[in-house]
C-alpha cells in the first residue's frame, strides 16, 4: 500500500497527474518533482486526479503547499479531483482548498481550468 | 468485566503507520461505526504515529492500545521519546506558510484535534502518550 505511482498526460498545457497509493513524504516529492520540472518548461496549470489515494499523511501533503507556493510565483494553477472524503477533509483543514480548486470530477475541473 | 483491548508495538519503520490504520479498520468495523468516522480516526492515528515516530526521537517502539468502550473507541498511541511542550506548539495556518521562510510542515496535532472528538497529551522527558477518543454517535 505504500507504493505510490503518478502517471501524467498533457493536455492543451494542462498536466494532468494521476495518482495511486499512499500520499506521503515520498508521494509529495514525487508529485513536487514532476510538478516543478514541467514549470520549468513553461506550464502553469495542474491537475491531480486523485481518485486513487484514499490514504494520505499531513507531510506529503504539505509538500502540494511548496508546489501552491511555487505557482503563486508564475500564476499558475493547481486543482484536484475525485478526492476521498477524508482526503478533501484534510485539505480542508490544512486550509489547501483557500488557495487551489476541489472539483467533483475531471469535467468539472477542466470546464474551470 | 475488562473492556476489550487490542495492543500494538510498532518499531520505528517507514511507513509502519499503515500497520496501525489496517487494526484501526477492524475495529471501526466491529465496533460498527460509520465509513466517514472510520477514515477520520485512520487520518487521526497516521497523524499521531508519524508524530511518535519522527518527533519524539524515540529509539524503541511505538505501541498502540485499542480500546473498546460501549460507545466509544478510545486509541492511546505511546512512545518512549523525549517528549514536547504542548504550549510551544502553534497552530499552523496556510497563510503564514505561502510565500515566507516557516516551515510547511508541522499539521499533525492540529488535525489530530479537528478529527477525533477529544485528544489529551501527556508528555515528559520520558515520553509521550497521546489519548484520543471518538463516540459512535456525535
Amino acid at each position: 500500500m505504500s507504493q505510490f505511482n503518478v502517471s501524467i498526460q498533457v493536455e492543451n498545457d494542462l498536466v494532468i497527474l494521476t495518482t495511486e497509493g499512499y500520499l506521503n513524504n515520498e508521494g509529495g516529492e514525487m508529485i513536487s518533482g514532476i510538478c516543478y520540472e514541467n514549470i520549468s518548461n513553461g506550464k502553469t496549470r495542474f491537475l491531480l486526479d486523485m481518485a486513487q489515494t484514499k490514504v494520505v499523511n499531513s507531510i506529503g501533503v504539505s509538500i502540494l503547499i511548496e508546489i501552491i507556493e511555487k505557482l503563486q510565483e508564475v500564476d499558475g494553477k493547481l486543482g484536484y479531483y475525485n478526492l476521498a472524503p477524508i482526503v478533501d477533509k484534510t485539505f480542508k483543514i490544512m486550509g489547501l482548498t483557500k488557495y487551489s480548486s476541489v472539483y467533483a470530477t475531471k469535467e468539472e475541473a477542466l470546464a474551470d481550468f | 468485566m475488562d473492556k476489550p483491548k487490542i495492543e500494538l508495538k510498532l518499531p520505528i519503520i517507514a511507513n509502519m503507520e499503515l500497520v496501525a490504520i489496517n487494526t484501526a479498520e477492524v475495529v471501526a468495523k466491529h465496533m460498527d461505526l460509520s465509513e466517514d468516522k472510520a477514515a477520520e480516526i485512520s487520518m487521526a492515528l497516521i497523524e499521531a504515529c508519524i508524530n511518535a515516530f519522527e518527533h519524539s526521537q524515540a529509539q524503541n517502539n511505538v505501541f498502540i492500545h485499542f480500546i473498546l468502550e460501549e460507545d466509544t473507541l478510545v486509541i492511546k498511541v505511546i512512545d518512549q521519546g523525549i517528549g514536547f511542550d504542548k504550549s510551544k506548539v502553534q497552530i499552523p495556518k496556510i497563510e503564514n506558510k505561502l510565500g515566507t521562510d516557516e516551515r510547511k510542515r508541522g499539521w499533525g496535532l492540529q488535525l489530530i484535534k479537528e478529527l477525533m472528538d477529544t485528544v489529551e497529551f501527556e508528555s515528559t522527558k520520558e515520553g509521550t502518550t497521546v489519548t484520543m477518543t471518538k463516540k459512535k454517535e456525535s
